[in-house]
């Protein structure tokens, strides 16, 4: 039944090349932690991806509970923390994952400097790739105003303070994310719009490239 | 899916590179072959010994989530004045670089260009460093910036992560219900009247240009409050109080005395 369907489908869009194309490329001995220990080190970018598939299925379950406005952002957090069934794993979760994602990130990124990865022809994979690394500080920026509780508001305030002191295109900056003049109802809006619309499309576009770039590219030879 | 001229139908492959520039040669794809060893193929074999280290991944993780629940605070209080702002953990470095006297104030502009430049640097890492030696020793310049840029955002978090601390425990704590001082008529009072103690902590020990001392033997021990004497503490300098030790022994008993509620 499934091969009958996947043979139907096939026959009109031809799709096993491109599953093919993912599936066979081969793995080198010198990055396979099977065949050497010391290879545990090419893991920790996948290690990312894991953790940050991990943020977007915990952030979906708590879209459902959570409201961003000032009256009960506060309210609805603690609610799905406390009241909602194993809404404090979810919630463990996503601001556990938020630091673990950074790490893992960073010592991705020690490899691949390391490593000396970056190197001609691949210099543009490392732009994209530190591109990634700015959108997750941008999200883990954002979602720590989310909880609307002292210690988000204060930091917010802060940050957009030192966004403001940037000389030109500071205070519009500051504005932008302020949406008016106090960190408030409108600053929350945006804050959430911006972690779970904008930075996650373009986290998404920039993973796309850093793929697809990785398998023209194939990774880089031993040392 | 194409019909042919007898009606028959034949599968249709598209070209996958055909969106891409014909002159091949100048960009190609490395050839596993070419490296020597144990290749394998990504799925399944590949797979199929990496999801162990997912799944040792997944374990540490959860063991994470279910040891610490998260904290969530009161809801945000705009009035609120005392409250110690601080970022998260990994913002930790470049809060505290703005904090020092070169890179605040009228030098806010060092403490904004300096991780810019910094970020600016990584970003264009492949242009900085071009010689094609990839081994960390034979590149030593472009080694040496990062390692030392590592110890910096190690040293600068642990700076702000201990400035934090030391601040959140000289913070006093909420002000006690009961303001009355317990045994005025008792020697340390006395003591603590007659030096110049009372000018910063109050006659009724409720505090002035010092913090309160009301309940301070709930929270401070006898070691503390005698380390804070002699030494000072904050705003407060050493040698303040002028008795004999056996004095301070009988004015640090009296403090402990005040454990208001």
């Amino acid at each position: 039944m499934l091969r009958a369907i996947y043979d139907w489908v096939d026959e009109r869009l031809d799709i096993t090349p491109i599953w093919r194309d993912v599936a066979d490329h081969e793995v080198p001995e010198h990055v396979n932690p099977a065949h050497h220990f010391s290879a545990f080190i090419y893991c920790f970018g996948g290690l990312t991806f894991f953790v940050v598939l991990i943020q977007i299925l915990s952030g979906m379950f708590l879209a459902m509970y959570y409201v961003p406005d000032i009256i009960n952002a506060n309210e609805s957090v603690k609610y799905l923390q406390d009241e909602v069934a194993m809404g404090a794993i979810v919630r463990g979760m996503h601001h556990w994952g938020a630091s673990v994602a950074i790490v893992m990130l960073f010592l991705h990124t020690m490899r691949v400097f390391f490593t000396g990865s970056y190197k001609n022809p691949r210099e543009l994979n490392w732009v994209v790739g530190v591109l990634i690394f700015f959108v997750m500080l941008g999200l883990g920026l954002t979602g720590y105003l989310l909880p609307w509780d002292n210690k988000a508001y204060f930091a917010t305030k802060v940050t957009i303070e030192i966004v403001n002191s940037v000389p030109f295109i500071g205070e519009y900056i500051g504005l932008l994310l302020q949406g008016g003049d106090i960190v408030g109802a409108q600053t929350i809006a945006r804050f959430f719009a911006i972690h779970v619309f904008f930075l996650p499309a373009a986290l998404l576009g920039l993973l796309g490239a850093h793929f697809i770039i990785i398998r023209r590219q194939g990774i880089s030879g031993p040392l | 899916m194409s019909h042919k001229h007898d009606g028959k139908m034949e599968q249709v492959h598209y070209v996958g590179d055909s969106r891409v520039r014909a002159k091949k040669d100048k960009f190609r794809t490395p050839d596993y072959a070419e490296f020597p060893g144990n290749n394998e193929a990504f799925l399944p074999d590949f797979l199929l010994k990496e999801w162990m280290v997912g799944a040792v991944f997944l374990v540490a993780f959860m063991t994470l989530v279910m040891a610490h629940v998260p904290a969530i605070g009161e809801v945000a209080d705009p009035t609120n004045s005392s409250f110690l702002p601080v970022p998260d953990w990994y913002f930790l470095f470049l809060y505290q670089i703005l904090k020092y006297k070169w890179a605040s104030g009228d030098f806010n502009l060092v403490g904004l260009l300096l991780p810019g430049f910094a970020f600016g640097a990584l970003l264009l890492a492949p242009w900085l460093d071009r010689s094609n030696e990839r081994r960390v020793l034979k590149r030593p310049i472009a080694s040496s910036i990062m390692i030392l840029s590592l110890i910096s955002i190690i040293y600068l978090t642990w700076a702000a992560e201990a400035e934090h601390i030391e601040q959140l425990e000289s913070a006093p704590p909420e002000a006690p219900e009961t303001t009355d001082v317990v045994a005025v008529e008792d020697e340390g009072y006395k003591l603590y009247s007659e030096s110049a103690c009372i000018t910063c902590h109050g006659e009724n020990l409720e505090g002035k240009n010092g913090p309160s001392l009301l309940g301070v033997g709930n929270y401070r021990t006898a070691e503390e409050i005698d380390r804070y004497i002699v030494e000072g503490k904050n705003g407060m300098p050493a040698g303040m109080f002028q008795g004999t030790p056996e004095q301070r022994e009988v004015l640090v008993e009296w403090l402990l005395k005040q454990q208001q509620k």
